[in-house]
C-alpha cells in the first residue's frame, strides 16, 4: 500500500471507518478539514500522522447535501474540527455532542458563510452573539467570563468559568472574537504573497508557519532545498522555539510573583529575539522563509553566532537551576492542570503539552525536514506526569536540546561552501500537506495550488487549536488561582486557534 | 536568597532612551523609504503600499510589512531606513517622502493633542485591547516591561481597567467580533484619552485585510492620535508612540 497516495473514500461513514482502523493501527489522527458550499458539494479532508509522513484522507458530499453523521461521537479528537467546519461552512454534523459556535457563531440559515475551497469571496461576515448559548446551570454555580478584553496584555479569547467559589467545574473557551478569515485570504494570493501570509497566521510561531507553508509547496515542486538553506532555517526555527519557551517561564515566574525571575527571563527573551533581528533583519525571523529557500544568508559570522549563543544558553541555564530550586514556585505549578496521559494519546495531544503526558511524537525526529535530515535527530524530553511541572520542564529540557541543534548547525555551516540559497521551482499545481514542528507542537498545512499558480486552497492546523480543546479538561482539582499558572504553561496562540 | 543577587547579575541593562539615543534604537532598520523618488512601474509590493503620487515613488509606512521585497526587486530605489522612530500623529504622516499638503495637517493636530493631553504629561496608565493581532504585537508591548525598556522608569504602568486608564493601545486588524468589547472598552475609559494603533494591521490591516472578517485596520471604527507601523512595531516604535501619545517628545518626535 502506498501510504503517501491521496485517498478517496466515498461517504463520511466510510472516513470514519477507515480513521478507526488506522487510528488502531497506531497512527495519529491529526486535523479533520472541510472545504466548499454545501449548495455545489463540499469535502471533508481528516489527515492521519504516521512515521512515513502525513496522509489525507477526503471524503465528498454531493452538491446539497447538508447534514452528514458526525465523527466525533467515535473520535473524540474531531469535537473541535466539525464546530469550527461547521461554523466556516454550514455543514451540520448529526450526533454531535455540542454544537456550539467556535469560530464564527452564525445562526442556521441565517448568514453567508466563509466556505474555504469554494469560489468567490464573501462580504462582510459579523459573528452573531444571538448564536451563542446561553450561560450555565446549576443551583449556587455562577459564571466569571475572563474575556475577550483580559487583565494584562493578552490576546482576545473569553473564558467562561463556571464555579461554585473555587474550584472549576467547568471552563468554556470562546475564542471566535479574534476571527481574521485568513483561510480565505490565502485564496487570494499567489505562492510567494501566501508565505507572508503564513508569517502572520500565529505571529510567535513566524518561522514554523513560514516553514510549513514552503514545505507543501516544496513538496508540490518536487525540489529539495539547498543544504546551507536548510541549515539556516534550522537555526530560526529553534531561536524561534527558545523564545516561545522563555516566554513561557516569563509568564509562569511572573503568576508566581517572582518578579527578578521574571526580569532575568524577560532579558534572556530580549537577548533572543535581538539575536535574531541580527541574523536576518526582524525580530521574528520573517521575511527569512520562501519557497524552495531562505531569502539572504545569515548577517552574522559563525563565530560571532556561536559566542552569542554560547553566552546566552550559559545565562539561561543558570536561572532556569535557580528557577527548579526555588520549593515556593515548584509548589505552584506541580500537580496543577494535570492532563491524563489516555486523554492526551486519545487527542493526540501535540508539542510540550503531549510530550509531558507521555505522547513522545516530535516531527523534526518522526517525520524530518530541513537540516534536520542533515543532523543527528534531536533528544525528546518526555515526561508522565502531564502537570503544569511536566510542561514546563518539558520546555526547559527542550530549550537545551535547540541550543544543541543551533550549535550543530552552525558549526556545518561554518564549514559548507558557497552555494546557492534557493531551488528554482518549477510551475506548481495541485494539493500538498507541509509540516514543521512549532515551539507549540505538530503544524500542518493543507495546500492546494490551481493551474494559474494561485491558491485555491489553504487550511493551516496549529497546534494551538488541537490542544486548546484539552484545557478544561486539565481544571481537575485545580481552582482559581491556578488558572493563570495552567494556562501559561499551555503556552498556545489564540491567533493560531480562531484564524 | 539566591534571586537577589541573580538580579544583580548583568548590571543595569536598562536603555537611557528617550534621555539619550539608545545604540539599538538608532540602528534598526524599522521602515523602508525610496531612494530617489523615481517612479517604479510594477510594484512588487504585496500589500499595495508603494505609489507614484505626484509622480514621485512613496512608501506608506501603514500599509508596509516590512517584507523586504521592494528593496531586493530594485535595490536603487529601495531601501532599509534604520531608526525605530517611526511613530506619526497624523495617517497622512506615514507616507514617505511626505506630501506635501501633510506638514500643516500634522502641525494642527499636534497642537491639538498637546493641549488635550496636558494633563497626562508625566505618568499614564496604559490599556491594551487585541482586535485580531497575530499575537506578535502583544510580544512586543510585553517586551516594554522587561529590564532593558523598563517603562515604568517613564511613568508608563499597563492597567487591567479601564476605568484607570488614559491610553488605549490597539492591535490588530479590527475584527468584526471585538468591535463591540473595544467600544465598550474606550466608553469605560475617563476622558481625555489617547488612541494608539499598534501595528500595521491596526493601521491598515496589513496583509490580513481585505477580509470578510475585518475591517481595514481600526481607524475604521475609532477616532486613532498615534499610528505605529511595523509587521509588529519594535518595542522601541511602540515607546516612541506612547511618548508622542504624552506629548514628551519637543520636536513632535520627527527626528
Amino acid at each position: 500500500m502506498n501510504r503517501f497516495a491521496l485517498k478517496q473514500v466515498n461517504s463520511v461513514a466510510a472516513l470514519g471507518e477507515t480513521m478507526s482502523t488506522r487510528l488502531a493501527g497506531g497512527e495519529r489522527f491529526a486535523a479533520l478539514l472541510g472545504r466548499g458550499h454545501p449548495t455545489t458539494g463540499t469535502t471533508l479532508t481528516a489527515l492521519v500522522a504516521h512515521p512515513d509522513g502525513i496522509t489525507p484522507l477526503h471524503a465528498t458530499l454531493s452538491a446539497g447535501t447538508t447534514h452528514y453523521p458526525a465523527l466525533s461521537p467515535r473520535l473524540p479528537a474531531a469535537f473541535w474540527y466539525e464546530r469550527a467546519i461547521h461554523d466556516l461552512i454550514g455543514l451540520v454534523p448529526d450526533g454531535h455532542p455540542r454544537l456550539d459556535p467556535l469560530v464564527l457563531p452564525h445562526r442556521e440559515g441565517a448568514h453567508q458563510l466563509p466556505q474555504p475551497g469554494a469560489a468567490g469571496q464573501p462580504d462582510r461576515i459579523e459573528p452573531d452573539e444571538q448564536a451563542l448559548p446561553a450561560l450555565l446551570h446549576g443551583a449556587g454555580v455562577f459564571t466569571i467570563p475572563h474575556g475577550p478584553v483580559r487583565s494584562g496584555v493578552f490576546e482576545s479569547v473569553e473564558y467562561l468559568v463556571e464555579t461554585p467559589g473555587e474550584d472549576i467545574p467547568l471552563l468554556r473557551i470562546r475564542p471566535h472574537y479574534k476571527h481574521r478569515g485568513v483561510q480565505k485570504r490565502f485564496e487570494m494570493l499567489t505562492v510567494d504573497d501566501g508565505v507572508l501570509l503564513a508569517e502572520r497566521v500565529e505571529g510567535i510561531a513566524s518561522v514554523a508557519h513560514a516553514l510549513a507553508f514552503a514545505h507543501a509547496v516544496e513538496s508540490l515542486a518536487g525540489v529539495r532545498v539547498p543544504p546551507v538553506a536548510a541549515l539556516i532555517r534550522v537555526l530560526h526555527a529553534e531561536l524561534e522555539r527558545i523564545a516561545n519557551h522563555l516566554d513561557v517561564l516569563i509568564k509562569l515566574t511572573d503568576a508566581a510573583g517572582l518578579a527578578v525571575a521574571t526580569a532575568r527571563f524577560g532579558l534572556h527573551k530580549e537577548r533572543t529575539l535581538r539575536l535574531v533581528g541580527s541574523l536576518c533583519g526582524s525580530r521574528f525571523g520573517r521575511g527569512l522563509v520562501v519557497p524552495g529557500g531562505v531569502s539572504a544568508p545569515l548577517r552574522l559570522s559563525a563565530s560571532e553566532l556561536t559566542a552569542e549563543l554560547g553566552r546566552l544558553r550559559r545565562a539561561i541555564n543558570g536561572d532556569v537551576r535557580a528557577l527548579l530550586d526555588t520549593s515556593s514556585f515548584l509548589d505552584r505549578v506541580r500537580g496543577t492542570g494535570a492532563l491524563r496521559a489516555e486523554l492526551a494519546r486519545e487527542y493526540g495531544a501535540l508539542g510540550p503539552i503531549g510530550r509531558a503526558s507521555g505522547c513522545a511524537d516530535d516531527s523534526r525526529v518522526s517525520r524530518p525536514y530541513d537540516g534536520y535530515r542533515l543532523l543527528a535527530p534531536p533528544a525528546v524530553p518526555l515526561r508522565e506526569a502531564g502537570d503544569a511541572q511536566a510542561r514546563m520542564q518539558v520546555r526547559i529540557d527542550e530549550i537545551e536540546v535547540s541550543f544543541q541543534l543551533a550549535h550543530h548547525a552552525t558549526e556545518r555551516l561554518a564549514e559548507a561552501e558557497p552555494q546557492p540559497l534557493r531551488a528554482a521551482l518549477p510551475p506548481i499545481r495541485g494539493q500538498a500537506v507541509g509540516w514543521a514542528e512549532a515551539p507549540q507542537g505538530e503544524l500542518l498545512y493543507l495546500l492546494e495550488v490551481a493551474e494559474d499558480g494561485r491558491i485555491s486552497y489553504c487550511a493551516p492546523r496549529s497546534a494551538s487549536f488541537h490542544n486548546l480543546v484539552l484545557f478544561p479538561a486539565t481544571f481537575t482539582g485545580d481552582i482559581l488561582t491556578d488558572f493563570p499558572f495552567n494556562e501559561a504553561s499551555f503556552g498556545l496562540s489564540i491567533a493560531g486557534v480562531v484564524m | 536568597m539566591p534571586w537577589v543577587l541573580r538580579g544583580l547579575r548583568d548590571g543595569v541593562v536598562t536603555s537611557d532612551y528617550p534621555r539619550r539615543p539608545d545604540p539599538y534604537a538608532a540602528a534598526l532598520p524599522a521602515s523602508v523609504r525610496p531612494i530617489t523618488g523615481a517612479p517604479v512601474d510594477a510594484s512588487p509590493c504585496p500589500t499595495g503600499a508603494i505609489t507614484n503620487t505626484g509622480g514621485v515613488a512613496r512608501v506608506d509606512t501603514g500599509r508596509c510589512i516590512l517584507c523586504g521585497r521592494c528593496v531586493a526587486a530594485y535595490p536603487e530605489l529601495f531601501g532599509w531606513a534604520a531608526g525605530s522612530q517611526t511613530a506619526r500623529l497624523h495617517r497622512q504622516a506615514l507616507i514617505v517622502p511626505e506630501l506635501p499638503e501633510s506638514a500643516e495637517a500634522v502641525e494642527q493636530v499636534r497642537r491639538r493633542l498637546a493641549a488635550r493631553v496636558r494633563i497626562l504629561r508625566r505618568s499614564v496608565h496604559v490599556r491594551h485591547v487585541d482586535a485580531g493581532s497575530d499575537g506578535s504585537e502583544e510580544w512586543e508591548i510585553l517586551a516594554l516591561l522587561n529590564p532593558v525598556y523598563d517603562v515604568h522608569r517613564l511613568g508608563i504602568f499597563f492597567t487591567a481597567s479601564p476605568r484607570h486608564a488614559d491610553v488605549l493601545l490597539v492591535t490588530g486588524a479590527g475584527s468584526h467580533g471585538m468591535r463591540e468589547p473595544l467600544r465598550r472598552t474606550l466608553d469605560a475609559m475617563p476622558r481625555p484619552v489617547v488612541v494608539i494603533a499598534a501595528g500595521t494591521d491596526a493601521i491598515s490591516g496589513g496583509l490580513i485585510a481585505p477580509s470578510y472578517a475585518v475591517t481595514g485596520g481600526i481607524g475604521e471604527s475609532l477616532d486613532v492620535d498615534v499610528w505605529v507601523p511595523g509587521s509588529p512595531p519594535s518595542p522601541f516604535s511602540l515607546l516612541h508612540g506612547l511618548l508622542l501619545a504624552m506629548g514628551r517628545l519637543e520636536d513632535g518626535g520627527r527626528r
